[in-house]
């Protein structure tokens, strides 16, 4: 008990049962609390690892609910002991589950039975920006022609402002591949990993859609994400990759809804 | 060009208004996405919907688009899961905000809380959480209730806990406990008669007599569920809270008592997980209904008077 709340108030007969409750919920080397009884002397041991139990395994649930594909690769006993050792470490800070698991992408690339599947940390970032998509803000994309009505001479000019949904998740591996392959219930064909892809995610209406994005357009958008006018993020995207095609770029991007709306007329 | 020019279509998501609906003397479901088609294929129906307020705490996207068609037909139930009423801190004000906002933006007919708590020192544990009942934690309990009710606006019903544990510290009975709150802070109750038998098997205690000492004059709202089966360290029976199976028998004997002494109050069947097909848990809040509406003309007026 703090110093703070002996003062003014009356002391109080059982002292922070939440702090005598809370370690052992999420650590299994704890032992059983004291000051927690059965009814007539009977043990308290199997009554407390009831809300163990309830504790882990919901989160553990909860992490199988948010990343579908990542455990159908690893198969669900392999990817529930990862969980269990994600739970362990990084228990959740807010309660809205839909927000938890942020840093579970990281926890994979560092957790060493993982790491035949190089991939897998990548594939679960998609998952993550999905839910992200699927739980941000109803806004409407920017409309088709809106690009169409700026004067040729102020094009370079333009700044957009990204819709909530949009995630870019860039990846060494065919994330988006082996994302998308898993994440439904049909068979899966062998998929060559090691080729570089890009995923964009939207979600332009109610419907959460992902799209590979083609050379140079990961470059092109986190750009203009980050506020940087049209002019300047085609020419960025321009030096990292020689093919980028500006066109279809730009179709695209407003096709997939990246952005809710733009500036024209200079930078914000 | 040198002013900013906004260009696009700005137009905010439109916020529907949604009509006015009495739950009294009705059943009702929790509602399950999975089940959204097959319940507007079919049309309004008599009953309401309980969600759990978290689930709809995004920003925006399929789930608030769900809530609102389910809303436009029926009378909702927002059942908060996170609150942490029971804990010793303070309530989470960015949890209670986003909790005022839902209610403001839905309207529902009831809206409900825990007597548990579920996180301390910011770890969240995403489990109903068991205190001790003295002086110390009513008086925290009934202040944490008060802030929820003035944020708000409007009174909460507060539900008792299944529990598989108690303490040693405690010198109240839960139900002086829940009586005592009513009084300090006027909310209402929300009665789990599964959480009770749950309780009163984990706990050795009766449940008839439990139910005997509930106020139930305070009751706003029922509560039944499934539960499971498991041992203690003894091999004596211990009930699981689990909400994924039909309920039992014994519960709804000891829900036609409840009914039978403070007349029909808008009762939930609660199902988490395992959900069946929509048709099996509707059927079982018809057979909450046919028992609220045996006893139509009971109150708890009476009840309390003849008691």
């Amino acid at each position: 008990m703090r110093a703070a709340d002996l003062i003014g108030k009356q002391p109080d007969a059982t002292p922070s049962y939440p702090a005598m409750l809370a370690p052992g919920l999420i650590d299994p080397e704890y032992e059983t609390p004291a000051g927690i009884v059965g009814p007539n002397g009977k043990s308290a041991v199997k009554r407390y690892n009831v809300y163990r139990n309830n504790v882990t395994v919901s989160l553990i649930d909860a992490m199988a609910a948010a990343f579908p594909a990542t455990q159908r690769i690893t198969g669900v006993e392999f990817f529930r002991a990862m969980a269990r050792f994600y739970v362990r470490a990084i228990p959740p800070r807010s309660p809205l589950l839909f927000e938890y698991g942020h840093e579970f992408p990281d926890f994979i690339e560092r957790y060493e039975y993982a790491r035949p599947m190089p991939y897998l940390a990548d594939t679960a970032r998609v998952e993550r920006a999905w839910l992200d998509a699927y739980h941000a803000a109803d806004e409407l994309p920017l409309a088709t022609q809106s690009l169409a009505r700026i004067p040729p001479e102020f094009l370079a000019d333009v700044v957009f402002v990204a819709h909530p949904a949009t995630r870019i998740v860039r990846s060494q591996y065919r994330a988006l591949s082996i994302f998308v392959a898993n994440r439904g219930g049909g068979p899966v064909e062998r998929i060559e990993a090691s080729v570089p892809e890009d995923t964009l995610v939207t979600r332009p209406d109610q419907e959460v859609t992902v799209r590979r994005l083609p050379p140079g357009g990961a470059e092109f958008l986190t750009q203009l994400l980050m506020g940087q006018p049209l002019g300047d993020a085609a020419a960025r995207a321009l030096e990292t990759s020689p093919d980028f095609d500006l066109a279809r770029n730009i179709t695209g991007m407003i096709e997939a809804g990246v952005f809710a709306s733009l500036r024209a007329g200079g930078r914000p | 060009m040198n002013a900013v020019t906004p260009i696009g279509n700005l137009t905010p998501h439109l916020r529907l208004r949604f009509p006015a609906f009495s739950a009294s003397a009705l059943a009702g479901t929790s509602f399950k996405h999975e089940h959204l088609q097959v319940i507007v294929d079919q049309g309004k129906h008599e009953g309401f919907f309980e969600v759990h307020a978290e689930n709809y705490m995004g920003a925006g996207g399929p789930p608030h688009r769900a809530l609102e068609q389910i809303r436009t037909d029926h009378p909702i139930s927002i059942h908060g899961v996170c609150m942490s009423i029971g804990g010793q801190e303070p309530l989470d004000a960015v949890h209670l905000e986003r909790f005022r906002a839902l209610v403001a933006r839905y309207e529902p007919v009831l809206v409900s809380e825990h007597l548990a708590w579920s996180t301390h020192e910011s770890t969240y544990f995403n489990d109903l959480l068991p205190l001790p009942y003295t002086k110390a934690t009513l008086v925290r309990v009934a202040d944490h209730i008060d802030h929820v009710q003035e944020t708000l606006r409007r009174p909460i019903l507060l539900e008792n806990p299944s529990t598989y544990v108690a303490f040693s510290g405690s010198t109240m009975s839960e139900t002086d406990f829940l009586g005592a709150l009513v009084r300090r802070s006027g909310c209402g109750l929300l009665l789990d008669v599964n959480n009770v038998f749950v309780s009163a098997t984990n706990q050795g205690f009766s449940a008839v007599d439990y139910l005997a000492e509930f106020p139930l004059s305070h009751v706003g709202e029922i509560h039944l569920a499934g539960h499971a089966e498991q041992t203690d360290d003894e091999g004596g029976l211990l009930l699981i809270d689990s909400h994924d199976r039909k309920v039992a028998d014994l519960v709804w004997a000891l829900f036609e008592g409840v009914v039978a002494r403070c007349g029909p109050v808008p009762t939930l069947v609660e199902w988490d997980s395992s959900i069946p097909e929509w048709p099996v848990l509707r059927a079982e809040a018809e057979a909450a209904q046919a028992i609220l509406d045996r006893h139509a003309s009971d109150n708890c007026r009476s009840a309390d008077a003849g008691r």
